[in-house]
């Protein structure tokens, strides 16, 4: 299968890739890991005139820790993610949600940013930045803008990201006190390496003394339009005790707030609901768990 | 389509800080394949595979899905395996690749073809390449792998014969056998070694 004709161009800095972008304006894609965007275009389902090659901008690959903040490169592998030890002692939803995305050659492939620009609601990347509460870098010819997960998801396969910018960067704030934060993420797939049927990322601080629920934060996947907060099911867990009962008062209200649609191959909507129930508190008991909870 | 490249560069001229780089509709790239350089004019949206197999003849990587889940098109693209109907070969400019044809030294199997010769890895044989190569891949970040490990270690390589156990088996015992020293293609040294 081969896609459309095409012009290519492989920038070696940002501000080439931006000025760039800003000549071809809207007939150009981004191409970073390739893994959704090649696939499109051979089906024809994406067939841009330009094709800006970023995997030349080395400074867009990159895992650090600076201060509040774990910066992600936009660039950066998922299998990177799923090895560094960084992201498994900080940012445990991190590697979890890394280590569940499509199979080894993606992972290698596949980069953070270009999986979140392309919005794909079953994408699971989306879950981790929203539990997570992550920012978003982005940047055009012009400016440079920082954007909130709850503000990055348009529509499906629609991102904040306008066809003149990049995305640069995904800022993670770093949990308070490693011990008693945790996150986790749980998918149900239908075979090894597919989409997510449901995914649930979850990313929790317990009280000082681990009886309550201090902060948390749900993403969930394939259960909506875009990937979505699961808010009612965050209220039902703060300031709540850290009890099977909690847990499943928040697996009640993330089955009523989610909307996912029947689909032919993963389910109807109703499955789906009942599996975000159950996810959800898989999820929920094994980060309280990690987080030093007793008796969940 | 035009054949000429849309006016970027006149444009970064006049622009004092950023120069734009060329926008390509065919480039000449330099690649190495199992350690030989070969230099050819390429079209942007020609895929990785189809150079390897059309353009070079190197028709051991298989064409399987030609979707990116069935992992018969697996190389190495300097030291990542990748599914390379997934991938430009303009992408691959300057970088070194290796295939299955870059695994055998002269008649001597590699451990790895070794393993899946003895253990009869493979039935069909159509997803062996990709099969072996990802393996190649997962051995070296992964030296000593559970069988669970191996198993997800190939999940994105899909055996239509269904023959898994052997190809587990089979790369399960290239995994004792070997060395992660011996993992490494390295031809010319291998042969001043024998002649010494």
């Amino acid at each position: 299968m081969y896609p459309k004709e095409f012009e290519y161009a492989s920038p070696t800095s940002l501000g080439e890739a931006v000025a760039l972008l800003k000549k071809m304006g809207p007939d150009a894609k981004v191409l970073a890991g390739g893994q959704s965007l090649v696939p499109l275009m051979k089906f024809r389902l994406a067939s841009p005139k330009y094709l800006l090659d970023i995997n030349g901008i080395s400074n867009l690959e990159y895992i650090k820790e600076n201060g509040k903040f774990i910066s992600v490169g936009a660039l950066t592998r998922h299998h990177s993610l799923e090895r560094s030890e960084l992201v498994k002692q900080k940012l445990g939803l991190f590697s979890e949600t890394a280590s569940w995305i499509g199979d080894p050659q993606v992972r290698n492939n596949g980069t953070i940013g270009g999986s979140l620009v392309h919005s794909d609601p079953a994408g699971d990347w989306g879950s981790a930045i929203i539990a997570s509460r992550a920012l978003l870098k982005i940047q055009s010819a012009r400016r440079e803008r920082i954007v909130d997960s709850d503000h990055f998801f348009k529509d499906t396969f629609t991102s904040a990201v306008a066809p003149n910018e990049i995305l640069t960067e995904i800022r993670v704030p770093v949990p308070p006190d490693g011990g008693r934060s945790a996150g986790a993420y749980e998918k149900l797939e239908r075979k090894a390496g597919d989409f997510a049927t449901v995914g649930v990322g979850v990313q929790l601080t317990l009280s000082r003394n681990r009886k309550t629920f201090e902060q948390a934060g749900i993403g969930l996947t394939s259960l909506g339009p875009t990937n979505l907060r699961g808010k009612k099911a965050e209220k039902a867990l703060v300031g709540k005790n850290v009890s099977l009962e909690t847990i499943e008062e928040a697996g009640t209200a993330v089955s009523e707030e989610v909307k996912p649609t029947d689909d032919v191959l993963r389910g109807s909507a109703e499955y789906k609901r009942a599996m975000a129930r159950v996810f959800l508190k898989r999820a929920l008991t094994r980060a309280a768990r990690k987080a030093g909870a007793s008796g969940v | 389509m035009s054949k000429k490249p849309m006016s970027v560069r006149k444009t970064s001229r006049r622009s004092k800080k950023i120069w734009v780089p060329e926008v390509f509709s065919q480039k000449t790239i330099r690649v190495i394949v199992n350690g030989k350089e070969y230099v050819r004019d390429v079209k942007p949206r020609l895929l990785l595979v189809d150079f390897l197999r059309d353009s070079l003849g190197l028709t051991g990587t298989h064409v399987g899905c030609d979707t990116s889940n069935c992992g018969a098109c697996t190389v190495i693209l300097n030291g990542r395996s990748v599914k390379s109907c997934s991938m430009f070969a303009i992408q691959a400019d300057g970088k070194e690749i290796l295939t299955i044809e870059g695994l055998a030294k002269g008649n001597q199997f590699h451990p790895l073809q070794q393993a899946f010769w003895d253990n009869h890895g493979l039935q069909c044989g159509f997803c062996t390449p990709g099969m072996i190569m990802q393996a190649y891949w997962f051995l070296k970040e992964n030296p000593h792998p559970s069988e669970e490990q191996i198993r997800w270690g190939i999940a994105g390589n899909l055996c239509r014969c269904t023959g898994y156990s052997n190809i587990v088996k089979a790369i399960q015992v290239a995994s004792e056998k070997i060395g992660v020293e011996q993992m490494q293609v390295e031809p010319r040294k291998q042969r001043m070694v024998r002649r010494s």
